[in-house]
C-alpha cells in the first residue's frame, strides 16, 4: 500500500457503516465482473438487468428464488451460530446431504404407507438428527483434540456425495427409473405440501423463518447464546471463565448440521421427492451459505434477507444461460467475487481510509 | 514512598541549554483521537547527551508523542525539526533514516529468528542490506562497548525478557540512531537488570546521544535522567531537573493533586488455612516440568506473595491452582477440600477469584460490552438467569453500580470493553472478582503497566479484601511493592519456593539474590 493513505482504526463499528461497507463491496464485487461480461462482448447493464427482472420481476421469478432462499436460509442460519462461536463449518453441503438420505429412508423404506401427519415430521425430525450426527464428528473431534475442523468438515463432504452415490446407484435405485441412478418417487405422503399456485413447500420455508428468529433470540437472550460468543470472541477468556469450550464447540455443530439437515430434506421431499445425484440435490447450498451468513455479518434477521438475495442471483444465472447464452459458472464466479469482496472489506469495517490533505499529496509530488 | 537507592548515578557534563542545539524539537504538538486530545500542544526539546524522562501517568500522552516522532502517527498540528530542519515523519522509516529509534515496551522481534537475523532484517528497512554473517562482529563489538551479554546466533524465543531489550536495543544501536526512545523499559526487569540498562543508558548518552526514557514511576526519572518533563492530560505541567525536586513534588505535578498514601499494610488477624498446596508438581506448554515441589498454605486474612522473575513457574502454579491447567502430581486443598484438577467453573463458583496476567487476552473479551465482561462468571448464577436466559436488564442495572463502586471510567455499560484503558480494565476485572464475595484471590502481577492512581486503587482493594478475611494469593515482579502490602514473602525460582518469610524479616537484598539463583 502507497505509504500516503493511511489507515486508522474506527472508535465505533456502528450499524450504518457495517450496511454501507456491505453494500459496496457487494457493489464492487458486480463492478469486477463486469470486466467478465465485457470479455465475453456482453455488456454488464444488460446481463444485470436480465439477472435482477428475472429473479424478482415476475411471480414466477420470485417464486424460485424463494425456493433457493429456503435451504440458503437454513444453512446460514446454522453457519451463523458456529461462526460466532468461531467454530468453521464448512460441511454444511454434507449435513445437508445426510438430512435428504434420512427423508429417503423414512419415505421409501421406513414409513412408505404412514398418512403425512406422521411420514412428514418423522422425515424433519430425522433429517435434523442426521444432518447433526455428520457435524457431530467434527464437532467432537475438534472440542476434545483440536483436530482442525475445516478440514474435517470439508473431507467429510465428500463422503457424504459418496454415500448418496453409493445409495442411488447401488441399493436404493428405483425400481421404475430405467437404470438411472435415481431412487423411486417418494410416496405422496411424503410430499412436503406446497403454497397452492406456486412451486414452493412452505413447511420449510416457515421453519427457515423460525429458525432465523429462534437463532437471533438464542444468541442474544440465553445462557448459551453468551457462551458461544464469549467463546468466539475470546476462547481463553471464556475457559478462564468456566466456559466449556467443548460444549460450545459440540452444541453448535450439532445446531449447525441439523439446521442443514432439515434443509436437506425440504430439498429431496419438497422438490426433486426422490433421492437424486448429490451435487444436483445440493446445488452447492452448503457453500453459498456461508457467503450468505458473511454477507448478513452472521446476524440472524439480515440472513433472511441475504438469503433472498444470493437465491436471486442463483435463478438469474439461469436465466442469463439462456438469454444471454453465458455459462451457468459465472454464477459461481460471481459468488467467488462477492465473497472475496466481502471478506476483503472487513478492514473497513474496523479501519478508516484516510486521505492526506491536498497540500500533502502535492507537496510529495514536487519532491 | 519508598526511595530507590539501588541506582548510583554519575551525572553527564551539563550541556547548556541555548547553547547547544536541540536534536529534536517538537513544537506545538496536536494529537486528537476523535474526541479525545491526546497530545494538546506540546513541545520537546531533546538535546545530545542527556537522557530526557517522560514522566506522566497512563493517558497523559507520552507514548502518544513519541509514536508521533517514530512515525507511527501523524501529528494534526505542530511541526518536528531535526538537527535544525524541519521534518516530516510518515512512517517508522522515515524516523529511522532521521536517526530516531525506538526500542518498544513489548520487544517485536522474530522469535524463531536469532539474534543476528533479526537486527539484519530491521537493517534492511533502512535500506542497508547486510548478511546476519556480516554484521555479527559488529554486533560483538556494539555489546562489548556496552557491557551487554548477547549471543548474536541464539534464537529469539530462547531469550529472557531483559535480553530480547537488549536486542531491541542493539537494533536500535546499529540502525545509527542518534535519538533513543524507550518505552517503559524498565517494567517487566528485576532491580538488577534495571541497574544494567540504566547504566547502558547512561554509557550511551555520554557519547553524545539523546536518549528519551518514558516512565510513569517517579523514582526511576528521578535517578536516572539530567532532565523531566511532566505531562499531564496531554499538556507539559512541568519540565525540571531532577536535584531540584522531591519525590513529593513530582507526584503532584504528575498527578495534579497530593497523593495520598492510602497503601498501607495493617497487623494480620490469621484465621483458618484457605488453600494448601501440597508438593505440586506442574508441567508447562513444552511439556517440561515447570513445577516442581511446591508446597504453602495461604490463610485467611493473609496476603501471600510470592515474587520472582517471570517464567520461573508462577504461571503454571496459579493456572494449576485455578482449574486451567492440570496438576501432574501433588495436591491442592481450598477450605479443606481437595480440590485437584477441578474445573474453573466449580472452583469460581466456590469461590476462587482470579485476577490473571494477561488482561487483555484472558481476563476479559474485548468485543463483548463492558456489563457482559463484568457478568462473565455470573451470566449463569439464579441472580441474573432463568433456566435459559440471560436477565440483561439485570445485568446492566448491576453493572451500573459496580461502574460506580469501582470507578471505571465507561461512558456506558454497553460499549465494547475494548475501549477502556489499561487501568480501567483493570478495574473492571476487580470489580468482577470480588462481586462474586471470594474466599481465596489469586492475583497476578495486578498492578503490572498501571499508573499511581491505579496501584493505589487496586492494592487498597486487596488490603480492604484482606481486612474482610479473604486469603489472597498474590504473583509479583515487583518486590518494593511485594514488601509493602504482603504478610508473607515467598521466592520461586526455578518452579520450586526457595524460602517462605514473614515479611518483617525478609531482606530485600536477599531476597532478589534468591530470585535470580544466587542463594
Amino acid at each position: 500500500m502507497p505509504s500516503w493513505i493511511k489507515l486508522v482504526r474506527r472508535a465505533d463499528v456502528t450499524r450504518t457503516t457495517v450496511i454501507a461497507v456491505t453494500a459496496a463491496s457487494f457493489i464492487f464485487a458486480f463492478l469486477l465482473a463486469s470486466i467478465i461480461f465485457f470479455w465475453q462482448g456482453i455488456n454488464p447493464v444488460a446481463a444485470y438487468h436480465d439477472i435482477f427482472i428475472s429473479a424478482f420481476g415476475s411471480l414466477r421469478g420470485l417464486y424460485f428464488t424463494t425456493l433457493k432462499a429456503i435451504p440458503l436460509l437454513l444453512c446460514a442460519v446454522g453457519l451463523i451460530l458456529v461462526f460466532k462461536a468461531n467454530v468453521w463449518n464448512i460441511g454444511a453441503e454434507g449435513q445437508l446431504l445426510l438430512g435428504a438420505v434420512a427423508a429417503g429412508w423414512v419415505a421409501l423404506y421406513a414409513l412408505p404407507n404412514a398418512p403425512s401427519f406422521v411420514v412428514i415430521p418423522v422425515m424433519f425430525i430425522l433429517g435434523a438428527v442426521a444432518g447433526a450426527a455428520w457435524a457431530a464428528i467434527p464437532g467432537f473431534l475438534k472440542g476434545k483434540f483440536n483436530v482442525n475442523e475445516i478440514i474435517v468438515t470439508l473431507m467429510m463432504n465428500y463422503i457424504a456425495y459418496k454415500i448418496v452415490e453409493y445409495l442411488i446407484y447401488g441399493p436404493w435405485r428405483g425400481a421404475g427409473s430405467w437404470g438411472y441412478p435415481i431412487t423411486d418417487e417418494f410416496p405422496e405422503t411424503a410430499q412436503l405440501p406446497l403454497i397452492p399456485g406456486t412451486p414452493i413447500h412452505y413447511p420449510t420455508l416457515v421453519l427457515a423463518i423460525l429458525s432465523s428468529l429462534a437463532m437471533y433470540f438464542l444468541l442474544s437472550r440465553t445462557k448459551f447464546g453468551f457462551e458461544v460468543k464469549a467463546v468466539g470472541y475470546n476462547v481463553e477468556a471464556a475457559r478462564y471463565a468456566g466456559i466449556s469450550f467443548f460444549k460450545v464447540c459440540f452444541v453448535t455443530m450439532l445446531i449447525s448440521g441439523a439446521l442443514a439437515g432439515i434443509a436437506g430434506v425440504g430439498e429431496v421431499a419438497g422438490l426433486h421427492h426422490r433421492l437424486i445425484y448429490p451435487w444436483s440435490i445440493s446445488s452447492g447450498y452448503g457453500f453459498s451459505a456461508i457467503i450468505v451468513a458473511w454477507l448478513a455479518r452472521l446476524h440472524p434477521i439480515a440472513a433472511i434477507f441475504m438469503s433472498f438475495l444470493l437465491g436471486g442471483l442463483f435463478v438469474g444465472g439461469y436465466a442469463i444461460q439462456v438469454s444471454l447464452g453465458l455459462s451457468y459458472s459465472v454464477i459461481h464466479l460471481f459468488n467467488g467475487l462477492i465473497l472475496i469482496c466481502l471478506i476483503a472489506s472487513e478492514i473497513l469495517l474496523n479501519y478508516q481510509i484516510v486521505l492526506p490533505r491536498g497540500e500533502l499529496k502535492w507537496q510529495r509530488l514536487k519532491s | 514512598m519508598l526511595k530507590l537507592k539501588l541506582i548510583e548515578k554519575e551525572k553527564s557534563p551539563k550541556i547548556e541549554i541555548g547553547k547547544a542545539r536541540p536534536l529534536v524539537e517538537m513544537r506545538n504538538i496536536v494529537k486528537k483521537f476523535y474526541r479525545v486530545v491526546a497530545n494538546d500542544g506540546i513541545s520537546l526539546s531533546i538535546y545530545p547527551g542527556q537522557i530526557h524522562a517522560l514522566l506522566g501517568e497512563n493517558g497523559a500522552g507520552k507514548s502518544t508523542l513519541m509514536n508521533i516522532l517514530y512515525g507511527i502517527y501523524r501529528p494534526d498540528e505542530g511541526e518536528i525539526y531535526v538537527s535544525g530542519r524541519k521534518v516530516s515523519i510518515k512512517s517508522p522509516k522515515d524516523a529511522m533514516r532521521l536517526g530516531i529509534g525506538m526500542v518498544h515496551q513489548h520487544p517485536r522481534l522474530v522469535e524463531a529468528l536469532s539474534v543476528a537475523e533479526n537486527i539484519s532484517l530491521s537493517l534492511t528497512d533502512v535500506g542497508v542490506f547486510a548478511s546476519p554473517r556480516v554484521i555479527k562482529p559488529r554486533i560483538m563489538e556494539l555489546a562489548r562497548k556496552y557491557g551487554m551479554k548477547v549471543n548474536p546466533d541464539a534464537k529469539i524465543w530462547q531469550l529472557s525478557y531483559s535480553e530480547r531489550q537488549r536486542v531491541e536495543l542493539l537494533r536500535v544501536l546499529m540502525q545509527n540512531a542518534k535519538v533513543l526512545i524507550l518505552d517503559e523499559p524498565t517494567t517487566m526487569l528485576t532491580s538488577s537488570e534495571k541497574k544494567e540498562l540504566f547504566s547502558m543508558l547512561r554509557k550511551m548518552a555520554s557519547e553524545g546521544k539523546a536518549v528519551i526514557f518514558i516512565t510513569h514511576k517517579l523514582e526511576e526519572a528521578l535517578s536516572v535522567s539530567d532532565i523531566i518533563t511532566v505531562l499531564r492530560k496531554g499538556r507539559v505541567a512541568a519540565q525540571v531537573a531532577p536535584e531540584e525536586v522531591t519525590v513529593e513534588e513530582l507526584a503532584r505535578l504528575m498527578l495534579g493533586y497530593e497523593m495520598i498514601s492510602t497503601v498501607k499494610r495493617e497487623p494480620h488477624r490469621y484465621d483458618g488455612v484457605v488453600l494448601k498446596v501440597e508438593n505440586l508438581h506442574v508441567l508447562g506448554d513444552a511439556g517440561v516440568p515447570m513445577v516442581k515441589g511446591v508446597s504453602f498454605e495461604v490463610r485467611q486474612g493473609e496476603i501471600f506473595t510470592i515474587c520472582g522473575v517471570a517464567g520461573n513457574g508462577q504461571r503454571e502454579l496459579v493456572e494449576a491452582i485455578t482449574g486451567l491447567r492440570k496438576v501432574a502430581r501433588g495436591k491442592v486443598f481450598f477450605l479443606g477440600r481437595d480440590v485437584t484438577n477441578t474445573s474453573p467453573r466449580l472452583l469460581a463458583d466456590m469461590g476462587v477469584a482470579h485476577i490473571p496476567e494477561d488482561r487483555i487476552h484472558v481476563g476479559i473479551v474485548p468485543d463483548m460490552s463492558v456489563a457482559e465482561n463484568l457478568a462473565l462468571k455470573k451470566y449463569r448464577s439464579p441472580e441474573f438467569s432463568t433456566r435459559f436466559t440471560v436477565m440483561y436488564d439485570k445485568i446492566y442495572e448491576w453493572a451500573r453500580s459496580l461502574i460506580k463502586q469501582y470507578s471505571i471510567i465507561a461512558p456506558s455499560e454497553k460499549i465494547p470493553a475494548k475501549h477502556l484503558s489499561g487501568g480501567n480494565i483493570q478495574r473492571l476485572i476487580l470489580a468482577r472478582e470480588f462481586s462474586g464475595e471470594p474466599r481465596l484471590m489469586v492475583a497476578v502481577n495486578p498492578t503490572y503497566g498501571l499508573d499511581v492512581a491505579a496501584t493505589n486503587f487496586i492494592l487498597s482493594k486487596l488490603l480492604e479484601a484482606k481486612k474482610r478475611g479473604v486469603a489472597v494469593l498474590m504473583i509479583s515482579e515487583d518486590l518494593e511493592q511485594a514488601l509493602k502490602v504482603s504478610d508473607k514473602i515467598a521466592v520461586m525460582y526455578e518452579g520450586q519456593l526457595k524460602g517462605i518469610f514473614p515479611v518483617e524479616e525478609a531482606d530485600i537484598r536477599e531476597i532478589e539474590l534468591m530470585m535470580v539463583g544466587v542463594k
